[in-house]
């Protein structure tokens, strides 16, 4: 990060940050990939430890919140650490979220493994690799201060949008096909809506990132639309009768 | 606007003005050999704080001394460039420089308030510069400038005192009355604060926010944290060259010039 610091000791404070942000960035992907292994497998097992295992991040989170707000108090940071600081606490904070999403996942994943399977939860894996690779990027791009890598991820949110558009369309059609998939599908959409939020968030990762380098946020408006809300699927497009 | 309230009351209806109150360019100053200063171009606004920045010998005093003609009285001292105040050249030779330091106080690092009463350390201006027609007016002047000073409650009771038996934090509110009851329109600072605790530093930060709705004022500061709570604009120096000026929050947050970053970060070998 350029010329150091007069005070030794601040720079040593700034690589002890990066540190914990690289330790709660790679729990976090360890998380969502093994949440979507047990999604796969179906493995209440692994989903039970998954769910355990999230207060590490917790507690990760708790210590960078500490250590920022005593940096802040001891260094009066200005400019370039000032944005360090607080985008290390903000960073902290998505990345416990994302962790919160893989966990949540792996809570659906008990239940899913219960039922029957149903045929989009193919889709539901897809749009989870895609929300991995997006979340593996932004952090390496928050690591290394790379504007260019959080651009790319900032503009492939649109494509998980999309996914998630089209597997909200798909479990609506299955449900109204046959209710006996309700149960099932409603499982499988929470999955998809928390692999989108994760999505959101690895979004919100690449715009510190932004900030970080340049000093302000990205001017031009978010490229997000989840377009489910607005999806209505009615029942005799399907072709069922009452 | 008539001339006679010009001089008076220019400051109040100053925030409608777009014209500032000083606009200095290219200004370099040399001491003997040396340069001190290079090319310095910048203006000051009325109803802002401008802080000065900039790292020890940089050149921040001296750039204010140009502002008031202080330099005028350091033997080897040369000024170039213009400096127009309210588009006035204030080198000009038609400069009556008495008048110019009434129109342009200045308060020091060190609170110096002359060795008489806290009464006759605020009238003094007043009284040489023949503001005020008669006693009850010169009271009542002294009486203004030093409750706009935030130290009336404090002295009233004792202004037949001398001033220099005050706290050091209440002498330099004293010298910030004195500086503004000759009505200025601009008030130059050169590190005010830095012989005070954090409690008077507080008050006088205080004073300086509530003193812009009358004044110009131009703050030299070593406390980064200080140019970022008084100020509204800030300049950094560098080795006599003005590198940078800038919104103070952009400065402090998004600074434009490594050498600024450098700077106010802390990484200046
Ligand atoms: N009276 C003088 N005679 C000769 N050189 C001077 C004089 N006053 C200042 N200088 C020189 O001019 C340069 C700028 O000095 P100045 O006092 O303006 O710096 P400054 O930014 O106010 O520093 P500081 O933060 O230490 O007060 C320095 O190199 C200084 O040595
Ligand atoms: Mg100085």
């Amino acid at each position: 990060m350029g010329s150091e610091h007069t005070v030794k000791s601040f720079d040593e404070e700034l690589r002890r940050l990066d540190n914990m942000l690289a330790e709660m960035g790679g729990l976090a992907e360890v998380q969502l990939q093994s949440a979507l292994e047990a999604l796969i497998r179906r493995d209440t097992e692994k989903a039970a430890e998954i769910v355990a295992n999230d207060r590490r991040l917790d507690h990760l989170e708790a210590e960078v919140d500490q250590h920022t707000i005593a940096m802040l108090a001891r260094r009066q940071p200005m400019a370039k650490d000032l944005r360090e600081i607080v985008g290390a606490l903000k960073v902290a904070s998505m990345i416990e979220r994302i962790g919160d999403y893989a966990k949540n996942v792996a809570k659906r994943t008990a239940a899913i493994a219960e039922m029957p399977p149903v045929p989009s939860a193919q889709t539901v894996v897809r749009l989870g690799g895609l929300a991995q690779q997006m979340v593996k990027d932004v952090l390496d791009a928050y690591l290394s201060r790379d504007l260019d890598q959080a651009k790319s991820v900032r503009a492939r949110d649109r494509e998980l949008d999309a996914l998630y558009t089209s597997i909200f369309r798909e479990l609506l059609t299955y449900m109204m096909e046959d209710p006996r998939n309700i149960s099932a599908c409603t499982h499988l959409l929470f999955v998809a809506k928390h692999i989108e939020r994760i999505g959101d968030h690895a979004t919100n990762i690449a715009e510190i990132v932004h900030f970080l380098v340049t000093g302000e946020m990205p001017a031009d408006e978010r490229p997000r639309q989840d377009e489910s809300e607005m999806t209505i699927v009615t029942a005799h497009t399907t072709g069922g009768e009452n | 606007m008539i001339a006679m309230q010009a001089t008076t009351g220019r400051a109040t209806d100053a925030a409608a003005s777009p014209v500032p109150a000083f606009m200095t360019r290219d200004v370099c100053v040399f001491y003997g050999q040396k340069q001190a200063l290079t090319n310095v171009s910048l203006d000051i606004h009325r109803n802002q704080v401008t802080s000065l920045i900039g790292p020890s010998g940089c050149g921040k005093s001296t750039y204010l001394r140009c502002l008031n003609r202080m330099n005028d009285i350091i033997d080897g001292c040369r000024v170039t460039g213009s400096i127009l105040l309210d588009g006035q050249d204030i080198y000009a030779g038609s400069m009556d420089v008495v008048h110019l330091r009434a129109r342009v106080g200045m308060v020091f690092q060190k609170p110096n308030p002359f060795p008489k009463s806290i009464f006759e350390n605020v009238a003094y201006g007043p009284r040489i510069h023949g503001i005020a027609k008669d006693k009850t007016e010169l009271e009542a002047i002294v009486h203004n400038s030093l409750e706009k000073a935030g130290l009336l409650a404090e002295v009233k009771d004792r202004m037949d005192q001398p001033g220099t038996g005050l706290s050091g934090g209440q002498q330099q509110r004293l010298c910030i009355a004195r500086a503004i009851a000759v009505q200025p329109e601009v008030i130059l600072m050169d590190e005010p604060c830095s012989a005070l605790d954090p409690i008077a530093t507080a008050r006088i930060e205080e004073l300086i926010d509530e003193l812009r709705e009358h004044f110009a004022i131009v703050i030299v500061t070593h406390s980064m944290q200080q140019a970022a709570r008084v100020s509204q604009r800030t300049g950094f120096f560098h080795l006599g060259i003005l590198v940078e000026t800038g919104d103070t929050e952009q400065i402090f947050t998004n600074p434009r010039d490594k050498r600024t970053q450098d700077y106010i970060t802390g990484r200046f070998g």
